[in-house]
Order: C-alpha cells, then sequence, then structure tokens
C-alpha cells in the first residue's frame, strides 16, 4: 500500500491507487450499495402492488376492476420517467398535506399560495430540525415508493396474465369441490401463477436493474451523481488528484458494472426458469424430461 | 394575452422559432399545453429518426446472429448484448461525455455533442439492438415449409430472401416491434436529463413539463397533459403499425389473421 500523504510525488499505479481510494471514491462505492439496497428492497414491494393491481383488475366488482385496470393502463401508458419526475414531489406534497390535515388546526392560511406549497413547520417532512441523514432516508424512501408504484404497474400486468392462464379447469374443479371465490384464489390460482409469470417477471427485474440508474434523477446520491462528480476536471487548487474531464471513464465502468450484473441475473435467472419448469406438464417442462430420459 | 397569441409564440418554440423568454409568470393552462406540445415535435423526431434508420441495422443484426459464421455472428451477438444489457440512461451519458472529449480532439465532432445527431445516434443503436433481437427471434421461427416451397420453386440467394424470408420474419416480429417502437418514444424523454444540453431552453416535451412544475412546484397539471400528449402518440403508433400489420397479414385466411394485441408487453 503506498503511502498516500503526498500525492504529487507519486506516479504511474502508485497514484491510481491512492487516487482510487480517496474518501470520495469510497462514497462512490458505497452508492453501488445504494444501488442494490434499492433492488432490494423495490423488487418485494413493487411484487406486492403488482399483486393488488393484479386482484383489483380481475375484481367481480366494476369500480374496483377500472381502478386495477387503469393503474396497468396509464402507467404503462407515459414514459416511466415522466413518472419518476411527477411522484417524487406529488408523493411529498401528498404527505405533507396529510401531516398539515392532522397537526395544523390553528392554520389559517391557503396552503396553494400562487406557486409556492406551504405548509406548517409541524407537517414538513423531514421536519426542518431533523438530522442529514433523516433527509437522506427520507428522500430514499421516497424513490423506493415511486420505483413501487411504477414497476408495480409492469408487475400488475404479468401477474395478470398469469393469472388467467392458469387453466380454466383447474378452477372450476375448485368451484366443483364447494370452495369460495376467496379459496380458489388462494388455493388454486395463487399457486399455479408462478410459472406463467416467471417469463414476465424475469424480464421485469432486467427493466428494474436498467431503471436504477434514474435513481440520479430523484436527487438521490447515486452511482450517476458520483460518476458525473468525479469525473469532472479537477484543478490542483481543489484537490491534490488533478485530472481532466474523465467522465467518459467513470460512465464506461458504470455501463461495464451494469452488463456484468445484467448477465450474472440471466444465468441466475435461466437456472430457476429451469428449476421451476421441472415437472410442468409444458412444453419446457416436457423437452426437460425427455433430455433427462435420453 | 389570448391563447391563439400564446399557440402563436411558442408553438415551435422547442425548435427556437417565437417568443424566446419561456413563460416566467402565471403560467396559464393554454401556455402549458402549448409548449409541452411544441416539446413533443423533439420526441417525435428523435423516435422516428432512429426507429426507420435502425429498422435497416436490425435487420443486418438479426441476420448477422443467425449466421453460421462466427466472424459475423459474434459481432452481432455482442452488439445486441452491449446494448440490451446496459441501460440506456448511462449510454447516453457514456456517449454525450464520449462525444465531449472526441470534439476537444477532432472538431468535427462538434455537432455530435447537441442532442438532435448525439442522441439519435444512441436511439439508432439502442433500437437497433433491440429490435435486432426481435427479428432475430422471428427469423429462427420462419416455418420450414414456407422455405422447402420457396426452394421448389426456385427461389434462391437474394430473391428468397426478399420474397419469403425477409416478408415471413416481419409478419411474425410486427406485434414485438410495435412494442418497441412504443417504447423507443418513450425513451426519448430521457435526452435531455442525461447530459445532452437543451440549448436556449430547446427542450422535448417532458423538459417543458418539468420546467413547469419547478416553477409553479404543482406537478399536479404539466404532467397530466404530457401523459395525454404521448397515451395519444402511442395511439397513433399503434394505428399506423396495425395498417402494416393488415399488409403484412393479407395473403392469410381471414380468422387466421394474427390481430395486434393491443396491450404492450414490457419497457426495456
Amino acid at each position: 500500500m503506498p503511502d498516500c500523504t503526498d500525492p504529487a510525488s507519486l506516479e504511474g499505479l502508485a497514484w491510481l491507487a491512492c487516487y482510487l481510494t480517496t474518501g470520495k471514491h469510497m462514497a462512490f462505492y458505497g452508492a453501488f450499495g445504494t444501488v442494490l439496497l434499492l433492488l432490494a428492497v423495490t423488487a418485494p414491494a413493487a411484487l406486492a402492488f403488482g399483486f393488488g393491481g393484479a386482484s383489483l383488475a380481475r375484481s367481480r366488482i366494476a369500480p374496483l376492476a377500472w381502478i386495477g385496470k387503469g393503474y396497468i393502463a396509464i402507467v404503462r401508458g407515459v414514459p416511466d420517467i415522466a413518472f419518476f419526475l411527477f411522484f417524487v414531489i406529488a408523493l411529498d406534497q401528498a404527505f405533507e398535506w396529510a401531516r398539515h390535515q392532522i397537526r395544523c388546526g390553528h392554520w389559517d392560511q391557503p396552503i396553494w399560495q400562487g406557486n409556492d406549497f406551504v405548509v406548517c413547520p409541524q407537517a414538513k417532512l423531514p421536519l426542518s430540525t431533523a438530522d442529514q441523514w433523516i433527509h437522506e432516508v427520507y428522500g430514499f424512501a421516497l424513490a423506493v415508493l415511486t420505483f413501487a408504484i411504477v414497476f408495480g404497474a409492469f408487475a400488475a400486468n404479468v401477474l395478470y396474465g398469469a393469472m388467467r392462464a392458469v387453466p380454466r379447469a383447474q378452477i372450476e374443479t375448485g368451484h366443483a369441490y364447494g370452495m369460495t371465490e376467496a379459496q380458489v384464489f388462494r388455493r388454486i390460482v395463487v399457486p399455479q401463477m408462478w410459472v406463467y409469470a416467471l417469463p414476465g417477471l424475469s424480464n421485469l427485474w432486467m427493466v428494474l436493474i436498467k431503471a436504477t440508474p434514474l435513481l440520479f434523477l430523484l436527487g438521490v446520491e447515486d452511482i450517476v451523481y458520483w460518476a458525473r462528480e468525479l469525473g469532472g476536471t479537477k484543478t490542483p487548487q481543489f484537490t491534490s488528484y488533478p485530472h481532466g474531464d474523465w467522465r467518459m471513464w467513470y460512465f464506461l465502468g458504470l455501463l461495464v458494472f451494469y452488463l456484468a450484473f445484467t448477465r450474472v441475473s440471466e444465468v441466475v435467472l435461466a437456472r430457476v426458469t429451469a428449476r421451476l419448469t421441472r415437472g410442468q406438464a409444458t412444453l419446457a417442462g416436457e423437452a426437460q424430461r425427455k433430455r433427462a430420459a435420453a | 394575452m389570448s391563447c391563439w397569441e400564446t399557440v402563436a409564440d411558442y408553438a415551435f418554440r422547442s425548435l427556437g422559432y417565437g417568443e424566446r423568454l419561456l413563460p416566467r409568470s402565471e403560467f396559464t393552462l393554454c401556455q402549458q399545453v402549448t409548449l409541452i406540445g411544441s416539446g413533443m415535435i423533439w420526441n417525435v423526431y428523435f423516435g422516428t429518426l432512429a426507429l426507420v434508420t435502425g429498422f435497416f441495422l436490425a435487420t443486418a443484426v438479426a441476420l448477422g446472429k443467425a449466421s453460421a459464421h462466427p466472424l459475423i455472428r459474434k459481432p452481432s451477438e455482442w452488439f445486441i448484448f452491449l446494448f440490451r444489457g446496459s441501460p440506456l440512461f448511462i449510454q447516453f451519458f457514456f456517449a454525450y461525455f464520449a462525444f465531449l472529449s472526441l470534439k476537444s480532439a477532432y472538431p468535427f465532432f462538434d455537432p455530435f455533442t447537441s442532442a438532435w445527431l448525439g442522441a439519435t445516434i444512441v436511439l439508432f443503436f439502442n433500437t437497433a439492438a433491440y429490435s435486432g433481437e426481435i427479428f432475430y427471434g422471428a427469423l429462427q421461427s420462419v416455418p420450414k415449409g414456407d422455405l422447402e416451397a420457396a426452394d421448389a420453386y426456385g427461389f434462391s440467394g437474394v430473391t428468397k430472401f426478399r420474397k419469403i424470408t425477409w416478408p415471413t420474419m416481419l409478419r411474425l416480429a410486427w406485434p414485438a416491434y410495435t412494442n418497441e417502437a412504443i417504447f423507443l418514444f418513450h425513451a426519448t424523454a430521457l435526452v435531455f436529463f442525461t447530459g445532452f444540453p437543451a440549448r436556449q431552453q430547446k427542450g422535448d416535451a417532458l423538459y417543458y413539463a418539468s420546467y413547469f412544475a419547478d416553477k409553479t412546484f404543482n406537478p399536479f397539471v404539466p404532467y397530466p397533459i404530457l401523459a395525454a400528449y404521448f397515451i395519444l402518440l402511442t395511439l397513433v403508433i399503434i394505428s399506423l403499425f396495425g395498417l402494416v400489420n393488415r399488409r403484412l397479414n393479407r395473403h392469410l385466411p381471414q380468422d387466421g389473421r394474427a390481430r395486434l394485441r393491443l396491450r404492450p408487453t414490457l419497457a426495456r
């Protein structure tokens, strides 16, 4: 490990080693963790939203079905990036408005003042006295919720199709055994739909991975933020590691990171698919059986 | 100021014509609808140009991936993997900064750092990779019998490809390709958020929508307007592609025709 106290005297690899281990670079590497954390939290959340949306969409009660189908259709008809920009402000305002209603009974001024959105200080989210980390966590939570809403619609679309792909006879058999609608849904539809949903969900996972850089637009200090920050031209006045415009190389690094990540996901998902197809009465399952027999 | 005057001032603002300054106060509904609509010109421009040019590269890439020769197949596979395996957002950033570096060495690359050329090139490669994969899949599903019949009739080489293989490939790929087109147009909204500068505030629809949302601090007006424009655009794409789909399937028996599915499957 080279001595990094005097970077100006360093050359070549030693300089690079010191440069790549500065505090800011450590924050940059930490941001990769943020991306993984986002994926880990968002995937189940989106699945839950998707499950709710799909269940609503196939409801017998017309208004509920309209809500479910509308949710799927609108989020899918509009660019996802527009939703990201929209929901971050909209959710923030919705939360503050709700807190305002509860906490600020004495407040007599309108919330919408011309081009401003004003709530009483107690309703601010997070409170202006809160620590920096609370602000960051709140920003991240908003981002997760936004991702969950948008990708929940995609997941709802996949699950809705999967629920309808469960063979009709299975459901009718359930009814013949005297199960209620809810029981049929819980015991027959849900356990069987995953095989049909898997191709769509795998695809969705890939799309979700590739959507993570949009965190940058939601104001989270993610890898895109750091790549722009660290890659920009640095002059000797401000840093002991001056360099030219390296943003291109930083983004090349991100590109490689994402390529590797999607590649690994592809391999893992292929294995999961193979595992789940085992013993299924589908074309792929049949092919697997024949290969094993041969 | 009446609404017509606003339209006259801002209808082509995104191209640099009309009023120089964007609205600073009031922000009427009319202004928002006009300016966001004006921005849609760029979305349509990016999408159409990338789609039309990308179509040809996609066909080439699909044929390349299906080729038996590894020197042709490998580059095609890598091209598809590179552009489908990484986020478009990062591709834009990388391309922009790469063009910026090239520009400082060779002045020739100056126009590449502007959105109208640089972003179009990225979108062109991106859609070529996605469509190439779709076309490749379709090419693999061309019925063997059709090709044998073509051989029996004495078709060979380019004629066989142009008259038999290619139309069948397109016919099979068309529903998926329609999805790709829709999502390509959606992806154009990313351009001005990825480094490519909106010089003199000449931006796309999302650029203006976020401008209004920032100024009024009210996202509930500009974004629904944007959504309406995009839904309209999506419907136009679906109907145009539906026409082509009808033509591609016109030789099939009436009830056997593949109906274009209106439920697009997934995004990129």
